[in-house]
């Protein structure tokens, strides 16, 4: 017989020891990739014509000095671009359990009519008869929003839910001034997100906190005790930042009216009840919409956002600047505050221009495939599915107020570690192991190590399952003191943990060149 | 011969004279985890008791130093700016913040000892 | 439902385990009276994926892109070309479905491009550092004001007639809570006397360049002046492109720079989303709004980037935060960085020429025209004109006739004095002999 002596061997080989160093410094899928300007050599990306200029108009301003940007070929700036999308954890890529983030399925026809170009390719400024369909969008969406919230207007401009909190707390200040009255304070709950304090001191306010009770809502006592002539609002996220749903509120909203007060409500949560409970029926004043986390628009690694805020008929005339009227000619955008309809008095302008289009037709896109009947269901299988974590954690991990439902996200703190030597971190770090990004870690501050978890209505019975047996185990050996993945994980990830500290001492916040190989050069 | 006195905020305060050095206590830093950044007042700049003085920082979190007796700030201590980490290493000697000269002996005198303030940490 | 994974079954054994009798049930802390019926929502229902495209595309539609046509708009948004590999390449799920860099093991991919990002703002702008972005440069304007209030703890900002009005708003709206802000008159097409205003209690002066009008200001002498007060210079920039040719506000004294990255990577998405840069000294750093990315080692002692200077942020500071902000423009700069990246230094100084080229072509092909007089003498790519008659109906017959021709003074200053007859336009490497051609015919007969 002959001997094939071209065959491969087919066995799997020996395993590799993890702490053998590669040659490349590379494993496997997994490249180290340098900085764009370590990898520049004067090559170009574009082919642009080299035309010379004279000077003549330039008003002696011409640039004296190089820029210093790399030059790269196309092939190479994908590469490396490709290269570090891979250090990154993604929605698409595995379950991403951000309480409080909302990190749903991101559709991509969404992307795709975003990018029509009668949207994507359109100017702000181009005349108003060439832009009517976009302003049909915006008008779409208003309808949308303001029957979704039952409220009665929606200012559009906010370019994030922050921005949207300022701008109902503009509002809210505008129509405290028109009534000649000065109320410099505002209460917000200590479990507060941390953009409601700064919102309110970047408006000009004071900031009063009203304490939490022992499950997890605010203390309606409290806080009525601290209403007064000088409170402006108060604000408060529904349901609220441990998950739970302010069951007190009509009684709030009520008790913060006779006091003379707006109640801004924080809409962060709003993906838990839209579509089944309207915040207008609550007795709330003002609340931003974060479209990208009710409406899908993607997260894109923290932003762009965008922040519509809903207003009642009490706030509704000092919305600002731009304001979209219907007329005989269409729709028609009034971008100067002296063109206001009558019973307009808009505070001002949050913006350049008319928000994030590139967001309103995402979300717009999002509710017309889900309809309202998709809508309600996202909510409640939101819900269902946080309270199936809930229920399928809680031998296992502490839930400080695990005795009822949650709404969307389910809290849990970290007494169920206590004395294993495994903290909240630890925990978290594990997951990433597992092939899992951690929940939010260490808020809300009012539960200790908390670990808030969101799975929102985009994960099938089988991807939670499979997470479940994941955080079960985990905690399981946590509690049995097997601590051996705990510490210093993650061990599987691009990177191990990074030293923060050495970060914030010595901030190192954007490269230089070498000088010892510059000067060599 | 110095006494030192504790606040319920965490700082000690040292009387030397009628200067006072101020800074924070061993159990503050070490809840602080690692300083990062500290900002100090400026010298000549008065401060009251219980008043926001100086800042301290760690990765995640930010904390006001309060004035545990009011006076007039004569110096604080640069070294920190460029060595933050002594506030870890030495939270109750080299990481001291600054000095005031103090306006009114008995807001010290009303602060805990080291006994009470041992006892305050127990208690916690 | 498409996008809903959950089926019915699997929605009884859910509830089987949580131990509830239906959905509702998980809903009882909400007020009975406050859940309301389907119907009360007067919406339509799901559609499908081809409904839906078909309803979005009848709307888009109805809009004239800006590619269908000659097109002259500018005035803080520009139409550039954008490399195909941009839009790819940001729409990689690990970009596009990512969150905020939090847990920077599994991050690293955006940290890096923040990284990138910052040192870029910081060469385009001569500045020593730059944030990883804020919403635009309107907002990134009004937060440099708020800045340079708490640095000074001073009120009073200053701001430039040829700062976009847009601009100048939304400063007068955040910044007038903290300080009276003064908008000085201004002639289009010239430079007013800002300096004599700067007074003790002046905070900043916010100066554009080249201003909403296109003309190119000397920042030098208002820095000196400013400084020589206390005060700062805030230099603005709404087309970052101009960079590339022009000498860098850092180079000229600013203090803090806020500008409007669009024209790098991003479209015009009718005004957002967009990027807002901003840059300042070092000495300023603590007084920064927006996130920051940091290099450091990870615990194998390899290089790694996390967000970091958090204490000066909202989730830390709370009331006491340089700013309320909580996102940055994430894909934006992205799309910004990428492009940049394909440019470099020779591809970026080239389209600054090039950009340059072709306003001056537009400038001597509008300049020949009876009737209109350029107001605008030094220019990057943009400059404004006046016609012999009103602007704003002249803009909107053109329109008719398939040519963009620009954006009406009266549009952005619907009070302005004399701005009536004014009209910006912006030329760019995207307009070709043709659009000049269509655009002088057209005015002719408008004008005439």
């Amino acid at each position: 017989m002959s001997m094939n002596n071209q065959g491969r061997p087919s066995g799997s080989g020996e395993a590799f020891p993890a702490s053998i160093a590669t040659i490349s410094g590379d494993r496997g899928l997994d490249h180290e990739e340098g900085l764009i300007f370590e990898l520049g050599h004067g090559a170009t990306g574009v082919d642009l014509p080299d035309v010379q200029i004279s000077d003549a108009r330039l008003g002696g301003a011409r640039r004296k000095d190089a820029i210093g940007l790399p030059g790269l070929s196309e092939p190479e700036v994908i590469r490396h671009y490709v290269r570090l999308s891979r250090k990154n954890y993604a929605i698409d890529s595995g379950l991403y359990p951000l309480g409080s983030c909302t990190m749903k399925h991101n559709p991509r026809l969404n992307e795709k009519i975003a990018r029509l170009p009668g949207f994507g390719d359109l100017h702000p400024l181009a005349p108003q008869s060439t832009t009517q369909g976009a302003l049909q969008v915006i008008s779409q969406l208003m309808n949308w929003l303001t029957t979704l919230t039952g409220m009665p207007a929606v200012a559009m401009s906010p370019k994030a839910g922050a921005h949207g909190e300022l701008c109902g707390l503009l509002a809210i200040r505008a129509a405290i001034a028109a009534r000649g009255e000065t109320r410099p304070r505002i209460l917000v709950p200590e479990s507060a997100h941390g953009t409601n304090p700064a919102t309110a001191a970047f408006a000009g306010f004071t900031v009063d906190e009203v304490p939490a009770k022992p499950n997890g809502r605010v203390d309606a006592e409290a806080l009525k005790a601290k209403l007064g002539p000088d409170v402006a609002a108060i604000m408060l996220t529904n349901p609220n930042t441990c998950g739970l749903f302010e069951g007190e509120i009509v009684d709030i909203a009520k008790a913060v009216h006779e006091a003379g007060a707006y109640f801004y409500c924080d809409g962060a949560n709003f993906n838990a009840i839209a579509g089944k409970v309207r915040p207008g029926d609550l007795g709330i004043d003002a609340m931003h919409i974060n479209l990208h986390k009710t409406f899908s628009t993607p997260h894109g690694g923290g932003g762009p956002g965008s922040g519509p805020v809903v207003l009642s008929e009490r706030l509704a005339a000092y919305a600002p600047i731009p304001l979209l009227v219907a007329g005989e000619n269409g729709l028609r955008l009034i971008e100067d505050a002296a063109d206001a309809p009558y019973g307009a008095k808009p505070f001002g302008r949050m913006c350049a221009f008319h928000g994030q289009m590139g967001m309103f037709t995402r979300a717009l896109t999002y509710m017309l495939s889900h309809g309202r009947d998709g809508v309600r269901q996202a909510s409640e299988d939101a819900v269902l599915s946080a309270n199936y974590i809930l229920a399928s954690l809680k031998d296992v991990m502490s839930a400080p107020f695990g005795d009822g439902p949650c709404m969307h996200e389910a809290l849990f703190d970290d007494s169920f570690l206590e004395g294993t030597g495994v903290t909240t971190l630890d925990f978290a770090k594990a997951m990433i192991d597992e092939g899992y990004h951690p929940m939010t870690m260490y808020f809300p501050l009012v539960v200790h190590g908390a670990m808030l978890i969101e799975p929102t209505e985009s994960e099938s019975k089988y991807s939670l399952d499979r997470f479940i047996h994941v955080l079960h185990t985990l905690a399981t050996e946590a509690r049995a003191k097997q601590t051996a993945r705990f510490a210093g994980a993650p061990h599987l990830a691009p990177r191990r943990r990074l030293d923060e500290t050495a970060a914030a001492r010595k901030p190192v916040l954007r490269w230089r060149p070498n000088p010892l190989k510059a000067a060599a050069e | 011969m110095s006494e030192v006195r504790y606040t319920d905020q965490h700082e000690w305060i040292r009387l030397e004279g009628d200067e006072a050095t101020i800074g924070i206590t061993k159990f503050a830093a070490e809840s602080l985890g690692d300083v990062v950044f500290v900002e100090l007042p400026a010298s000549g700049k008065a401060v009251v008791a219980g008043g926001e003085a100086a800042v301290v920082e760690s990765v995640k979190a930010a904390s006001d130093i309060y004035a545990p007796a009011g006076g007039t700030v004569t110096i604080a201590n640069s070294m920190l700016e460029a060595a933050p980490s002594k506030v870890n290493e030495d939270p109750e000697g080299e990481g001291w913040f600054f000095k005031i000269k103090l306006s009114n002996k008995d807001e010290f005198t009303k602060l805990m000892d080291a006994v009470a303030y041992a006892k305050f940490v127990g208690s916690l | 439902m498409r996008y809903l994974p959950i089926t019915p079954d699997d929605r009884s054994a859910m509830l089987a385990k949580i131990g509830a009798p239906n959905v509702d049930a998980l809903f009882r802390d909400v007020p009975k009276s406050a859940v309301v019926a389907l119907s009360a929502f007067n919406l339509p229902d799901t559609q499908g994926e081809l409904e839906v495209e078909r309803a979005m595309s009848k709307l888009a539609a109805k809009n004239v892109a800006a590619g269908a046509a000659p097109f002259f708009c500018g005035a803080g948004a520009y139409k550039h070309h954008v490399p195909s590999a941009v839009d790819h390449l940001i729409q990689r799920s690990e970009f596009l479905t990512s969150y905020t860099p939090y847990q920077p093991e599994i991050a690293q991919g955006t940290l890096q491009y923040l990284f990138e990002f910052q040192t870029q703002v910081a060469l385009l702008t001569g500045m020593e550092v730059a944030n990883a972005s804020l919403y635009d440069g309107s907002t990134a304007t009004a937060e440099a004001v708020l800045m340079a209030q708490r640095i000074t703890k001073r009120g009073k900002a200053i701001l430039s007639g040829g700062l976009h009005p847009h601009y100048a708003e939304v400063v007068e709206t955040v910044a007038g809570l903290f300080g009276p802000v003064e908008r000085t008159p201004v002639t289009p097409g010239s430079a007013e006397d800002i300096i004599a205003l700067i007074d003790d209690q002046t905070a900043c002066v916010v100066v554009q360049s080249p201003d909403v009008f296109g003309l190119i200001r000397n920042l030098r002498p208002i820095a000196e002046a400013a400084h020589a007060r206390g005060a700062l210079l805030i230099a603005v920039v709404t087309e970052i492109v101009s960079l590339g040719l022009l000498e860098p506000p850092g180079a000229q004294g600013a203090d803090i720079v806020a500008a409007e990255g669009q024209s790098i990577g991003n479209g015009l998405n009718f005004g957002g989303p967009y990027v807002g840069l901003f840059a300042t000294r070092e000495k300023f750093l603590r007084q920064m709004p927006g996130r920051l990315c940091g290099e450091t080692v990870d615990a194998e002692g390899r290089r790694g980037f996390v967000l970091t200077l958090s204490t000066r942020e909202q989730h830390i500071r709370r009331e006491k935060a340089t700013s309320n902000i909580c996102t940055n423009s994430g894909l934006c700069t992205l799309a910004f960085t990428i492009h940049l990246s394909l440019l470099g230094e020779e591809g970026l100084t080239r389209l600054a020429r090039l950009n340059h080229a072709k306003a001056s072509a537009l400038a001597d092909r509008l300049a020949a025209l009876p009737g209109i007089e350029i107001l605008t003498g030094a220019f990057f790519n943009e400059l404004t004109v006046k016609l012999p008659k009103a602007a704003a109906p002249v803009v909107e017959a053109l329109a008719t006739k398939g040519v963009i021709a620009g954006v009406p003074v009266s549009r952005l200053l619907p009070r302005g004095k004399g701005c009536e007859n004014l009209l910006i336009l912006a030329a760019t490497e995207t307009n070709t002999d043709e659009d000049f051609d269509a655009l002088v015919l057209a005015l002719k007969e408008a004008i005439l």
